[in-house]
């Protein structure tokens, strides 16, 4: 922030100016508060005992904590586990070929002695503007690329997007065109140029697009609900969804009926379960939200 | 301050586009580019086959909706029915219910979560504590991390019937349980709730990247005239964000047919109950393919909302091309 005005100024603060502070103070505060309050409950509900649950409802302070959920989920950790596997293959795999086939193209598209530049830019951001829709899309993924029931038909789908190719051209416009030229007058083609002068300077929108695609990846359920079938290649958010689901249709035949529980921790389980599908994100979060604030900011407003 | 062209920069520059190609010998020169630039057109390629496979060879696919879809003939061989499949959809009601949804909780959207990202963005830039400003602003940029599915989890952990959080408070206020799940008239509010909580903080950062781009000399110069930081926030901040805020809220107009499917069919799911307040487009296409298998409608559904926003754009376009022309798309 550029504003050492504010706090420079020894001035004493005027009343207003107190009001307004205390104002900015508590509204920002509540409202950091509600964007965290979602978590503390679903992490203090997976932690809750099974009977408190079903007798009181889920709670932010148990009364009784318990880690019952958890070993229940580590005793029977196959579809877990194989959900993990099927979330890390996609994203490795999806984001390596993403931010390879996206930073090539936008190299090629930053290079201002690419002729066609212009027109392939086109040809790409058209196809933000107009698409066949769903069902052509469900139709040749199915019937052509066969990809019922295959791990590529949750990598292909955002693989590749006009968004990133932009972002990651407009990152680069700032290196001087100079720094091409005197690589290629040393005799370097166009693929040196991209491997030894393009990809040390694009680190960081390889890591703010790198970013977007692992955590599109990570939390993708949509193309597995379209397209896998067979459970044990669900990927985490659709297993989550899956459970959460049938209990919702379970809750709604069932309202108001006792449901005996005391056998199988259900509640707090599935609880535990989305704690488990999201704490990689939540671990990872505080190093990563430098490169995703980097890259918002500049696919937007330029000062 | 003003927006960047995120497409392309670079038409302007004629200097250096390839853009004065002439049409009789655009392919001899095409031609030859490829055999002088032929790295670059390697490297290229992968995006564009891409781009050709999953845009290019569904968009003539839209036909379907044109057809009474039968897989074993394919989407070219099926008989063609003409505008039936939409016919239908009007009679029942059905497009006109989705539309009217879809629209509605898009404009709510639009105004909720612009202003209160304004709002948040200028008290955010106005607090001085470095460390209070920084850890609130991971905070509120958390949830847009989360998928979807967890916040549908959130919505299980509050509503559900049995045991949610909001019932065991109500119970243990000595009231009865609140159906939720079986009640579609509260929904529209807990579907904006989270709306705003998923959204506000990536919203919030645009704007607070505004507010840095603003020059600090005005800042300077209004406190020299005496302005207080009320006024300064007032006269300065607020008509330099009016801009930005007009441009981003105009970009959202253009969207305005495209729902939030993950929120939606996350928080309500299949759950039909709820369907007559809380169906967009973007359920009912998914619904009518993945639930009933009902080719014809899904995409007779996705084609009017492609061919619509599709205008939507173009127009909101023209409109920015007019106030703005920097700022226009193409």
């Amino acid at each position: 922030m550029k504003k050492s005005h504010q706090n420079g100024n020894s001035i004493k603060m005027s009343k207003g100016n107190r009001t307004l502070n205390i104002i900015c103070y508590v509204v920002v505060g509540i409202f950091a508060i509600t964007c965290l309050f979602p978590f503390a409950l679903m992490i203090s509900s997976s932690f809750m005992k099974e009977k408190e649950i079903v007798a009181e409802g889920y709670k932010l302070f148990p009364k009784e904590l318990s880690i019952a959920a958890y070993r229940y989920l580590l005793d029977n950790p196959t579809k877990l586990i194989n959900a993990y596997k099927v979330t890390i293959t996609t994203t490795v795999v999806g984001t390596v070929l993403g931010l390879v086939a996206m930073s090539m193209a936008g190299y090629v598209l930053n290079r201002k002695d690419f002729k066609y530049r212009n027109f392939f830019s086109f040809f790409i951001y058209f196809t933000t503007l107009f698409s066949g829709g769903l069902v052509p899309t469900y139709i040749l993924n199915v019937r052509y690329l066969h990809l019922k029931d295959s791990l590529w038909a949750m990598i292909l789908p955002g693989l590749i997007s006009a968004w990133s190719i932009f972002l990651m051209r407009n990152f680069m416009k700032s290196i001087p065109d100079e720094l091409y030229e005197s690589a290629m007058m040393d005799g370097a083609g166009a693929f040196t140029i991209y491997r030894k002068v393009f990809m040390p300077l694009a680190i960081p929108s390889l890591a703010t697009v790198g970013l977007f695609l692992a955590l599109g990846y990570w939390n993708q359920w949509y193309s597995a609900s379209l397209y896998i079938d067979t459970p044990s290649k669900y990927p985490l958010q659709y297993y989550l969804q899956k459970m959460i689901n049938q209990t919702n249709i379970e809750a709604l035949t069932s309202q108001g009926h006792f449901i005996d529980a005391e056998t199988l921790p259900t509640q707090s389980v599935k609880m535990a379960t989305a704690v488990l599908t999201t704490g990689p994100i939540i671990l990872l979060y505080p190093f990563v939200q430098k490169y995703f604030v980097t890259g918002l900011t500049m696919g937007s407003v330029k000062g | 301050m003003y927006f960047i062209n995120f497409y392309f920069p670079s038409f302007d520059n004629k200097k250096n586009g390839g853009t004065e190609l002439k049409v009789k010998q655009g392919f001899r020169v095409f031609g030859k580019e490829i055999r002088r630039n032929w790295v670059m057109f390697l490297m290229l390629l992968p995006a564009i086959v891409y781009f050709i496979i999953f845009s290019y060879i569904t968009m003539p696919g839209a036909y379907v909706a044109f057809v009474n879809y039968n897989p074993t003939k394919g989407i070219f061989g099926s008989d063609f029915v003409g505008f039936k499949n939409f016919e239908f959809l009007i009679k029942n009601g059905d497009l006109w219910r989705i539309t009217k949804n879809t629209l509605l909780y898009n404009v709510v959207f639009l105004i909720l979560s612009h202003s209160f990202q304004i709002v948040l963005a200028i008290m955010l830039s106005e607090i001085t504590g470095k460390y209070f400003k920084k850890v609130s602003q991971s905070v509120i940029l958390l949830p847009h991390f989360i998928s979807y599915v967890v916040v549908g989890v959130f919505a299980y952990n509050f509503f559900n019937y049995d045991n949610g959080f909001i019932n065991s408070i109500l119970v243990n206020m000595g009231m009865e349980r609140f159906p939720f799940y079986t009640n579609p008239g509260i929904w529209k509010y807990i579907i904006v709730f989270f709306y705003m909580w998923k959204t506000t903080g990536y919203g919030m950062i645009v704007y607070l990247a505004a507010i840095t781009g603003i020059n600090s000399e005005i800042y300077e110069a209004a406190y020299i005239d005496g302005a207080s930081r009320f006024q300064r926030i007032r006269y300065v901040t607020v008509p330099l964000l009016k801009q930005t805020f007009v441009l981003l809220v105009l970009f959202g107009l253009g969207g305005i047919l495209r729902g939030s499917f993950d929120l939606f069919y996350n928080l309500i799911g299949t759950n039909s109950l709820l369907y007559h307040q809380t169906d967009i487009i973007d359920t009912y296409v998914y619904r009518s393919l993945i639930g009933s298998f009902n080719f014809s409608s899904s995409a007779a559904v996705g084609l009017y909302q492609s061919v619509f926003g599709l205008i939507l754009v173009l127009t909101i376009n023209m409109i920015v091309r007019k106030l703005e022309p920097e700022s226009a798309l193409f």
